[in-house]
Parts: structure tokens; sequence; C-alpha cells
């Protein structure tokens, strides 16, 4: 028993040390991807972890105290979810962390004066509006499917949950999109030196402050693309070559869309991923009833 | 040397200020971010926001109103930082010096790193700068030569 509980705590160590590298690998990945398809060569592959070390060695101006317990909490409450993810347990509590993780990130925007600041938690909120019940009723999908919230049922089950689960796995992707920040619908914030309304959310988060924000970023895009992997999770390298393909396919998207306004990305998620996701369910209740 | 170090002089991320120039620098600044001469490859960003930028890059001569904006701009990038001049007139104060709501070149109200003449400065040349200002960054922080 405590054998189980010490290689527990090892996986959750090792998830905790591992994932900032492959989340810093994939952003760099990022860079140099986008460059090559606006025709540039494009920073090294490196180039997050310069830019993250960077910050750190940069002074501290901080303007409110509590933007950074707001910002730490964001980093742990993210952290708690991998180890969710990692440690298989329910699917439903990490929704609700994710969510929460989330609200930490628009407080600490909220917490300054600066009104774009403002203006960017404002946002942030309205792209947490549009992502969470898609994740939440992924989660509801996958209890349909399974008769259990628990991600180490997924992970036995031996058929994909993609056979059953493609509708709720397009709306995932779109849920993805937001949360990589990307456009169409990086409306709070947004990579590689865009610039609207200053920088959103980020405006006011400078210095070690902001490398906390990038750490943090790299440990949701792990999470997310993990999420993503459990939809093919026997044999797991197959969701792993999903959730990559995915990203891939997000960069694509990134880089072939311009920005819409925040209302028609709620409408277009509500309209359109949140559909796909409840009819899926009501599809797998209504063949079971038929059976 | 250590990480950070190193790290500094690999990620120069840079804020573009317009003084009251006449955009032909400003135009040259922007194309170094083009595909064909893309200082992305040297971790160089063009940022909105002065809390993220490590570079501060300044075309124009001052003027009495730009001063204020230039000296609370300057203040509110986080330490290290670098200040590039670019133009004849950001250097010097260029065609427009002596004029009556002219003070001059950035040096009467910064302390300028690195200056890049020419009229107007050509992408090369401000490259050329900026590897300048990265060099004196790196002295700075103790990691070279």
């Amino acid at each position: 028993m405590s054998d189980q509980v010490l290689n527990q705590v090892l996986i959750a160590i090792i998830a905790i040390i591992v994932a900032p590298f492959i989340g810093g690998l994939l952003a760099g990945i990022d860079r140099k991807l986008t460059a090559r398809l606006q025709g540039r060569y494009g920073p090294p592959i490196l180039q997050p972890f310069y830019d993250f070390f960077k910050l750190l060695g940069k002074s501290k101006i901080a303007t409110t105290r509590t933007q950074f317990i707001w910002l730490i909490s964001y980093l742990v409450f993210m952290i708690t979810c991998l180890v969710f993810l990692v440690l298989q347990q329910d699917l439903l509590l990490l929704v609700f962390l994710l969510g929460f993780a989330g609200i930490s990130f628009v407080l600490a925007g909220f917490s300054t004066k600066s009104p774009y600041s403002h203006f960017g938690a404002n946002r942030e909120l309205m792209q947490i509006l549009s992502y969470e019940p898609i994740l939440l009723l992924f989660a509801l999908a996958v209890y349909a499917q399974n008769g259990s919230f628990m991600i180490s049922t997924i992970m036995e089950n031996s058929t994909p949950l993609l056979a059953s689960l493609w509708p709720v796995f397009i709306a995932v992707l779109v849920a993805l999109t937001i949360k990589m920040r990307k456009s169409p619908f990086d409306i709070a914030t947004s990579h590689h030196g865009h610039q609207e309304l200053v920088k959103g959310i980020m405006t006011e988060i400078s210095g070690p402050y902001y490398a906390l924000v990038t750490l943090t970023e790299w440990y949701e895009l792990v999470l997310v693309l993990g999420l993503i992997a459990l939809f093919w999770s026997n044999p797991l390298w197959v969701g792993i070559l999903i959730a990559l393909a995915a990203f891939i396919l997000e960069l694509l998207i990134d880089n072939i869309n311009a920005r819409l306004t925040g209302g028609l990305m709620v409408r277009i998620c509500w309209a359109a991923a949140l559909v796909l996701c409840v009819l899926n369910i009501l599809y797998i209740y209504f063949m079971r009833g038929v059976a | 040397m250590g990480i950070i170090q190193k790290s500094q002089i690999k990620s120069p991320w840079i804020l573009h200020f317009c003084n009251s120039s006449c955009n032909g620098c400003d135009i040259e600044v922007l194309a170094c971010l083009t595909p064909l001469y893309d200082v992305e490859r040297f971790g160089l960003v063009n940022m909105g926001n002065p809390k993220h930028a490590d570079v501060l890059v300044v075309t124009g001569p001052v003027n009495y109103r730009t001063a204020r904006v230039l000296k609370n701009l300057y203040n509110q990038i986080p330490d290290p930082k670098m200040v590039i001049a670019v133009g004849a007139c950001a250097s010097t104060g260029g065609v427009f010096h002596n004029c009556y709501n002219i003070l001059g070149g950035v040096d009467k109200v910064l302390p300028v790193d690195v200056y890049v003449p020419g009229c107007a400065a050509r992408p090369e040349a401000i490259i050329d700068g900026v590897v300048l200002a990265l060099q004196k960054l790196s002295k700075a922080v103790g990691v070279a030569k």
C-alpha cells in the first residue's frame, strides 16, 4: 500500500518537473513554425527558455501585492490540475479546478487599476464563458460513455473515446484554441508581439511575474494537450500523436485567421461547439435507451 | 556567467517610440521585422508595452511635449535596459536642430547607449545598432570579453 503511494508521489513529481520543459519546447516549435509559415527564418527552438530566464532577471515592478498572490494561485491550481491528470483522478474535479485557475488569472488582472488590464480581464472572463461549458460537457460526455468521471476508467477502456465522442472532440479543439490564446480567439491577450489594448490582461504583469505566467501557460498547454490525448488513451501513444496533430492544426489556424470580436467568439462557441456536445450526449443516452 | 545573464543578451524585446520624427526612420524600424530582415531570429520582439521591454528604440528629435512622455516610458521599463537613438534627428536633432520647439537629440533627456546615424537609418544599420547594444549589455551584466 505504501509502495503504491510512494509510486504516485514519484509520478506527480516527475510530471511537475518535466511538463514545463515539454511546454517550453512546444512554445519554441510554435514560434519557429509560425515564422516559417510567414516566410521568416524564425528564432531558435529554445527561444522561450531564453525569454523565461531573461524575465526572471528583470527588476520587479509590482503595482499591487494582491496581483502576485493571484498569479501564484493561478500557477498552483494549474499544477494541481496536471497532478490530477497524471494520477488519473476525477475528470469533473479537474475541470472545476481548471475553472478556478482561470478565475485567479482574471482576478490578477482586476487587482490593478490599469484600464487596459481591466479590459483584458473582462475579455478573459468572456473566454472562460466560452470554453468552460465545453470542458464541463466533455466531462459529462465521458460519464455518459463510461459511467464514471475517473480518468483511470478511461485509461482502462479498450475502445477509444474518439469513436463515440468525435463531436465532443471537435468542440474540445475549439476550447484548445481559446486556451492556447490563438487567433481567431486571442481576445484577452496574445503572443508573438501582437499589440492590441497594449497587452490586454498582461499589461501590468512584468519581469519575474511575467515569467510566472509563462510557466503557468506551459503547464496549461501540456494539460490541455493531455486532455486531448485522453480521446485515444489505449494505446496512449496514438492519443499523444493526436494531441500533437491538434497542436500543429492550431498553429495553422492561428496563422490563417484574423481575430474575431468577443461576442462572435461566444456565439460561435455556444452555437456550434456546445450544440455538438449536447447532441453527442443525448445520442449516447438515446442509443442506450434503445439497446 | 549565469543562465540569466546569458539569456538577457539572447532575448531583447524592443519598445519603439516616435518623438517628432518624419516617420522615415519608423518605417525602417518596422522594416527590420519583415521577412527580409527578420530580427526575431535574434530573439527580438516588438513590444507595445514598456513594462515588457528591454530596449527602447527612439526615433526623431525630442520636443517639449514628447520629453515628458519619453521620460515616463523610460521609467516604466524594468532594469536592465538600453536606449538606442535611431536616425540623425534622434542622435543630434538633425535638420530640426535649433528649432523653437526642439530640445535636441534623445541624449538631452535620457542616457543613450547606442547612436544609429543616417537619414533615414537603413535597417542593416539599425540591426547593427541593436547588436552593439547587446554587446554593451553583455559587458554590463558581465557575460563577455
